[in-house]
């Protein structure tokens, strides 16, 4: 019978920390680890199935927890975050035995037959000095995990790392954002109900929490959050050569051309709002941070997205909430700016009480304010002219890169220049955000925004070790491998180093064994 | 400091392997590989583009002088990089060779060498750096780590560990012990992160395993090593001292079997094996990096295993037998960032396997197309047209769109067609 799930018979261990130490639940961990129990490949299959009930048994309190701590709609919680969290774990489950098999390294041996039939042209194997030969690589966990979550997505920022950690065969510790506290508490007391709470652990609490885990060596590390923490992170892991995965921030600017038609038009500014506004109230690390676009354009667009905001934001649920007090204050104070506030072309409302600041559109800002050179973060939306749209890729060069670029274009050239020209954790062309919920590609930063890439497969790397694996039979002998070293045995590896094998031959008849 | 010989023959192995590697007409892989899409976000196309990182930093080791400097450049030139190389001032003369020929032979507005010790170094760690890449010890790899967290860039640490090899009885000796002896003192007489550090084998065969490796170590380096020209000396006076204290500490010197002698003068000293040193002496505890090799014996075979995992992850692992099961076992227990089975520091040879470490041995690995990869940022680029548009993404979310949703996010066909025919129709 599979080990995994908590439910068999067995009271969960307790969740939280109150009774134990840090130190002592990491040491419990690594025992529970070196036991091989994670490693098991039905192991982790329980587990992802674990996670794939907890998601779909708990529906209606996942929704009650994220409106709780972000006010997010529930068509919001399943677009953003519970759909596509399940879509992910049954793509991770369907494909896990794949991605966990050893895969071959082309042998030297049906290489040199290659060479010989054909023409000695260079193929990059083991050359003959270690022939005949078989050369794996073979993924294998790295051991105890530890993953740091963010508040604006409590929940897809936590289960999608950890269904990557346990598809990988590492046992973790999940240490969510206080900031999200409902559904913090919601994962401290479901995880250990779903999944095998011997291997992962939910930490609640907060910075000093996160500190004291600090204080600990871990096999890896994900953090998902701001730059200044990331640096923070980055340096306490040094002291254990923790390896670690930053997932930070940035500013995506979303470069909008000239469209021609009322649908494109529409269909932009649709996606435009549904990247900003509908998705966590901006609170994104993927949010469309700014607008480029042609002076030309500008009014066009504005009115447009004017228009449809209304319609979107008819009815209430349709944006988010400002996450607290201290986020409220941070974005109003970006108002503030004399300079800022003359540039509202929509909205600017802000209710302290409810701490509410309505869709706010700004044109042309200075460029040295402090919303034009902090990430956002919030239902500001700030448009900045251009001459030609080209220029917009003269804007950006300059700037820090992005989790994200977005652009809205019909030109193929732009696309193209846009590509070879910015560098971005990614690039989505006539779409925003949606990256996020594509298995096959990497999700990640570049530069400031981060290093690491998870999501689908690369979720299952990133917490693995690809262990290169070489055998070698007793069989076959080259002397010239061993001293005492002569002219002639360098000779003879100068020919086999350069895929000489013909000279090679010829020298091999002369050697013994 | 090495031998002319040994020095041709690793170069060679390292080098003339990578370089053609990357010979220009084979850099297929940097095109851009298409993915597929999925029902999601159709219509649409998916790829991942390859793009240099910017400007990089690579620090080298003493050891491979040549070899750990060129082969990350080359990768981090492959991959479009601008370079900075700092060799080990450890070893002078390469990295004087460095600085005065590089310039010649590459383009010098890219591509540079900065020469100098510990001040030098934290200057340039000090910059920002796209990616920094260092060869060396595990103290120097925090700290470089953490000069690296100021700026958030990425590392790669190639460090070192204890090698072990574990030698089983039912072995074709002969082979084993030379591949075990050219491996741990045909690479720089120990001084190689891929050496084996120690041997660890049944208390049985230890006798026949130190019998032979002493035959073997004649005949490479004959009646006195320290006058053999195959045997490369110890680097400088600083770990010919390191050494030597190693050896030199009572409960260690007893349990030497075979060697011992060091020339001072000369810098050099002899192959030196030992049995059953105790193990909480600094011999077994710290990276050799030198021509010791202690063995370590146990009950059965298979206590090895565990003997091995109880100490950090190490760089390399090997195992000398010919029972299948063992083999597997090793294969699938013992973690580390390469394994080899009856031989020793081959892997390196083959740009396919990753090179690299795990856990206190190193992050990151590189060789062939990963060596690129290493430089490299995996840009993934989504394209989507203004067809298929899903009305059902966007609030204000009716219960109708709910369900459209889900069976989109669920990869519903059915829900696509809906969704692209327009549904839920809304009123304007």
């Amino acid at each position: 019978m599979a080990p995994g799930l908590g439910v068999m018979g067995e009271k969960p261990a307790a969740a939280t920390t109150k009774h134990l130490s840090l130190g002592s639940m990491a040491s419990g961990l690594r025992e529970v680890y070196e036991s091989g129990r994670t490693k098991d490949m039905e192991w982790r299959q329980s587990q992802l199935r674990g996670l794939i009930s907890l998601l779909t048994d708990k529906e209606e309190e996942i929704f009650d927890v994220l409106h709780e701590d972000l006010g997010k709609h529930r068509g919001e919680s399943f677009r953003d975050e519970l759909g596509i969290l399940v879509k992910s774990v049954k793509y991770t489950l369907q494909n896990l035995k794949k991605w966990a098999a050893p895969e071959k390294a082309i042998n030297s041996c049906s290489l040199l037959l290659q060479h010989l039939l054909h023409h000695a042209h260079h193929s990059a194997e083991a050359p003959l000095v270690a022939f005949p030969a078989t050369a794996m690589v073979v993924p294998e966990p790295l051991g105890v995990v530890l993953i740091f979550s963010c508040w604006n997505f409590p929940l897809g920022l936590a289960l999608e790392p950890l269904s990557g950690a346990l598809a990988a065969g590492n046992a973790v510790v999940l240490k969510p954002s206080e900031l999200a506290p409902s559904t913090a508490a919601f994962l401290a007391a479901n995880i250990p109900k779903y999944l095998d709470s011997r291997a992962v652990k939910v930490v609640l609490g907060g910075p000093n929490v996160g500190e004291e885990l600090m204080e600990h060596r871990w096999d890896k590390l994900l953090f998902t959050g701001s730059e200044r923490v990331g640096r923070i992170i980055m340096t306490k892991a040094a002291k254990h050569l923790t390896p670690v995965a930053l997932e930070l921030g940035s500013k995506c600017p979303c470069i909008v051309d000239w469209l021609d038609g009322k649908r494109d038009r529409q269909v932009a500014v649709n996606r435009i709002i549904g990247a900003k506004w509908s998705t966590c109230a901006g609170q994104a690390c993927i949010a469309i941070d700014h607008i480029l676009v042609e002076e030309n354009f500008a009014p066009i667009l504005i009115e447009l997205m004017k228009s449809t905001l209304k319609r979107f934001m008819a009815k209430p649920g349709g944006m988010a909430r400002i996450l607290n007090e201290k986020h409220f204050q941070r974005l109003s104070a970006y108002l503030e700016d004399t300079k800022v506030a003359a540039s509202v072309v929509h909205g600017g409302c802000i209710d302290p009480k409810t701490l509410t600041i309505e869709p706010t559109i700004l044109l042309n800002p200075p460029v040295d304010s402090d919303v034009m050179t902090e990430e956002i973060f919030g239902p500001i939306l700030p448009i900045i002219t251009v001459k030609k749209i080209e220029d917009s890729i003269a804007f950006l060069k300059p700037k820090p890169k992005p989790l994200a670029i977005y652009a809205f274009t019909t030109n193929e050239s732009l696309k193209r220049r846009i590509v070879e020209e910015t560098s971005s954790g990614s690039v989505t062309f006539n779409d925003a955000v949606v990256q996020y919920a594509l298995e096959s590609v990497p999700f990640g930063g570049v530069g400031h925004s981060g290093f690491g890439q998870y999501h689908g497969k690369y979720s299952f790397e990133l917490f693995s070790n690809k262990k290169a694996v070489f055998r070698r039979s007793f069989l076959i002998e080259f002397m010239f491998r061993y001293p005492p070293w002569d002219d002639s045995k360098i000779g003879t590896l100068r020919h086999v180093f350069s895929y000489s094998y013909i000279l090679l031959f010829l020298t091999l008849l002369g050697l013994r064994r | 400091m090495k031998p002319d010989k040994v020095f041709l023959l690793h170069i060679q192995s390292g080098l003339l392997l990578q370089v053609s590697f990357f010979r220009l007409s084979d850099l297929a892989f940097i095109n851009d590989a298409q993915v597929p899409a999925g029902v999601t976000t159709f219509p649409s196309s998916a790829q991942i583009v390859s793009e240099p990182l910017g400007c990089v930093l690579v620090i080298s080791a003493w050891n491979y002088p040549f070899l750990l400097s060129i082969d990350p450049v080359i990768g981090a030139i492959a991959a479009g990089n601008a370079v900075v190389l700092k060799p080990s001032e450890i070893a002078p003369a390469t990295s004087a060779l460095f600085a005065k020929l590089l310039p010649v032979y590459v383009d010098n507005s890219c591509i540079k060498v900065v020469e100098g010790g510990v001040p030098e170094t934290t200057e340039l760690l000090d910059q920002k750096w796209d990616k920094i890449f260092y060869t060396g010890s595990g103290n120097i790899g925090r700290i470089v780590m953490a000069a690296a967290a100021k700026h958030l860039t990425p590392v790669a640490l190639e460090l070192g560990g204890k090698c072990p090899a574990i030698v089983d009885s039912d072995v074709d000796l002969h082979v084993a012990v030379k591949r075990l002896a050219v491996g741990k003192w045909g690479c720089n007489n120990g001084q190689a992160c891929i050496a084996p550090d120690y041997v660890v084998t049944t208390k049985s065969f230890a006798p026949e395993l130190v019998d032979s490796l002493k035959r073997v170590l004649e005949r490479f380096y004959g009646q006195d090593p320290l006058q053999s020209e195959d045997l490369s000396r110890i680097v400088n006076s600083n770990h010919f001292y390191r050494l030597t204290n190693l050896i030199d500490d009572k409960k260690v010197s007893q349990k030497i079997v075979h060697g011992g002698q060091r020339d001072e003068k000369q810098l050099k000293i002899a192959p030196t094996l030992l049995v059953d040193v105790p193990l909480e002496t600094a011999l077994m505890t710290a990276e050799i990096f030198g021509p010791f090799l202690p063995i370590v014996t146990v009950e059965k075979i298979e206590d090895s295993i565990e003997f091995v995992n109880a100490r950090t992850k190490p760089l390399a692992a090997y195992l000398f037998t010919r029972n299948k099961k063992l083999q597997g076992e090793f294969v699938s227990n013992v973690p580390a960032g390469g394994l080899l089975v009856n031989d020793v520091a081959l892997h390196v040879t083959n740009p396919q396997l990753p090179f690299g470490g795990v856990g206190e041995s190193g992050m990151g690995s590189y060789h062939g197309k990963l060596s690129f990869d290493c430089f490299s940022h995996k840009k993934a680029v989504l394209i989507r047209g203004f067809g298929g548009e899903a009305g059902a993404r966007y609030p204000p979310y009716t219960a109708e769109k709910q369900s459209i949703l889900r069976g989109l996010i669920n990869g519903s066909f059915f829900a696509l067609v809906l969704a692209l025919l327009g549904f839920p129709r809304e009123k304007r």
